[in-house]
């Protein structure tokens, strides 16, 4: 069994944590910039020239890439051959959360549903933090973490589907999410495509995608194909950088596939905006 | 053809008709921020005929929930918020004499309309374009609801912040207007 120091977990999602607020991914900056290239509209064309300007300023003078930081989403694998001294690795993730949204001044924005009231003096700074946990073999711990803004999280939909729909029915459905959102998650946007599992599953599934680094391939050449397909139609819809009309509404459609209940076809699309931040350590 | 103007608040209905929709446009002066909560409580100030926090008349609305600022610095990163949220409330702000709203995102048709009725515009800043447009804010000041923390009304003082013409007094829309030029159907 190996021990993990409770503080060293507690620093390294600190650290991820500050990191990610102010540095943008270099898998987006690149996609960006090959979009500003590709992009037919100068309008367009402008807006993603001031979003790479705001990552080059984020990243020189540390200030937050966006005024919203998200809440911190974690994908975390933990080796069966893993104990945390010193507490619990949930309490550790949530520890780190706190110090790194309140050491990089980042914007605490978890509230209560319906008063809204902040939660930063009660609960914590920008807790709690969205922990999906796993157990796999081996004596470490993989933490994949990313900010999730609100604007492309609000315009994100699940439904189940009946198994007739088929690849069809899910492109058309993928087509119309985006379409109806227009402007409001912030295009050029990643879109992650959760397809089988079960209601939940399909959501989390699309979450996860997101965290793929652009430009990387899918390992299935079935989803790889239909990952273009969907690119393609979306960007035939005309959005543009900030809904202001143009060719690049995405830089990636990222799908997970699984193994679904042989009465239902579960599909979910979540939405990721310009501002992809996203990062991964293992400890 | 779309063109630069560069515009100090307040501003008048001969400024924001002189406006297209597509221009580019540099504000500087005082705007002031307001969000969901703040508008609730501006509205409801409004519908008791009681006094605002700020003079409405001309006032250019800014739609943000900044981060905190670092030590020394007037204000944290400051990119605007989704606007729809607010579409039942700008269009009693409008009525009472506001001129212009900065945000992202479409607003509904009840918006658009009230920009044609009373002189507004609504702009379109840069989502995501926090850095840069927390620094063409030289000065920050909660007014009112410091409680709501983020979504506290605040006056900022600006220096040429970059926006586009969305919808103006005209019935025009450039969200629609752009994605019919570039819909591949």
């Amino acid at each position: 069994m190996r021990e993990i120091e409770f503080d060293e977990v507690v620093k390294a999602v600190r650290n991820m944590i500050i990191h990610c607020g102010t540095d943008l991914p270099q898998d987006t900056y690149d996609a960006l910039v090959v979009a500003m290239e590709e992009e037919k509209s100068h309008v367009s064309k402008e807006v993603i020239r001031q979003i790479l300007e705001n990552a080059n300023i984020a990243k020189d003078e540390k200030r937050p890439l966006c005024q919203d930081t998200g809440l911190a989403v974690f994908f975390v694998k933990v080796g069966d051959e893993v104990k945390i001294k010193g507490g619990l690795l949930k309490d550790a993730i949530n520890k780190g959360t706190e110090q790194g949204y309140t050491d990089a001044y980042l914007r605490a924005s978890t509230c209560e549903p319906f008063s809204r009231a902040n939660l930063k003096d009660t609960v914590g700074y920008n807790l709690p933090a969205i922990i999906h946990f796993d157990i796999v073999a081996g004596d470490k711990i993989d933490i994949e973490y990313a900010a999730k803004g609100g604007g492309s999280e609000n315009v994100s939909r699940a439904r189940v589907f009946p198994p007739a729909a088929g690849k069809e029915g899910i492109i058309e459905y993928v087509k119309e999410v985006i379409s109806d959102a227009g402007g409001n998650p912030c295009p050029p946007i990643t879109v992650g495509i959760g397809i089988g599992g079960t209601f939940e599953k399909a959501a989390i599934s699309s979450k996860h995608a997101l965290f793929r680094d652009i430009g990387s391939k899918n390992e299935d050449p079935e989803m790889d194909e239909m990952e273009q397909v969907i690119l393609d139609e979306i960007n035939n819809l005309g959005i543009g950088a900030m809904g202001m009309g143009g060719t690049k509404t995405a830089l990636a459609v990222h799908i997970e596939s699984n193994p679904c209940h042989i009465a239902s076809l579960p599909v979910s699309v979540n939405v990721q905006c310009h501002s992809s931040r996203h990062t991964h350590i293992t400890i | 053809m779309a063109k630069t103007y560069y515009l100090t608040t307040p501003l008048s209905s001969e400024d924001t008709r002189a406006l297209k929709s597509g221009d580019i446009v540099y504000i500087s002066g005082t705007i002031f921020t307001a969000r969901d909560a703040a508008h609730k409580r501006l509205v409801e100030l409004i519908e008791k005929g009681e006094e605002l926090p700020f003079d409405i008349e001309g006032s250019v609305i800014y739609f943000v929930g900044p981060t905190p600022p670092k030590p020394g610095d007037p204000i944290g990163s400051a990119g605007p918020t989704t606007s729809y949220r607010m579409d039942s409330y700008s269009p009693i702000m409008l009525e009472h004499g506001s001129k212009g709203m900065i945000g992202k995102g479409k607003r509904s048709q009840e918006v658009k309309d009230a920009c044609k009725m009373y002189d507004g515009i609504y702009f379109g800043a840069t989502g995501g374009a926090g850095a840069l447009l927390g620094k063409k804010i030289k000065s920050a000041e909660v007014i009112a609801y410091p409680e709501l923390g983020p979504e506290a009304v605040r006056k900022l003082e600006v220096e040429n912040f970059p926006v586009t013409v969305i919808n103006d007094t005209y019935g025009n829309d450039l969200y629609q207007m752009g994605r019919e030029m570039y819909e591949v159907k």
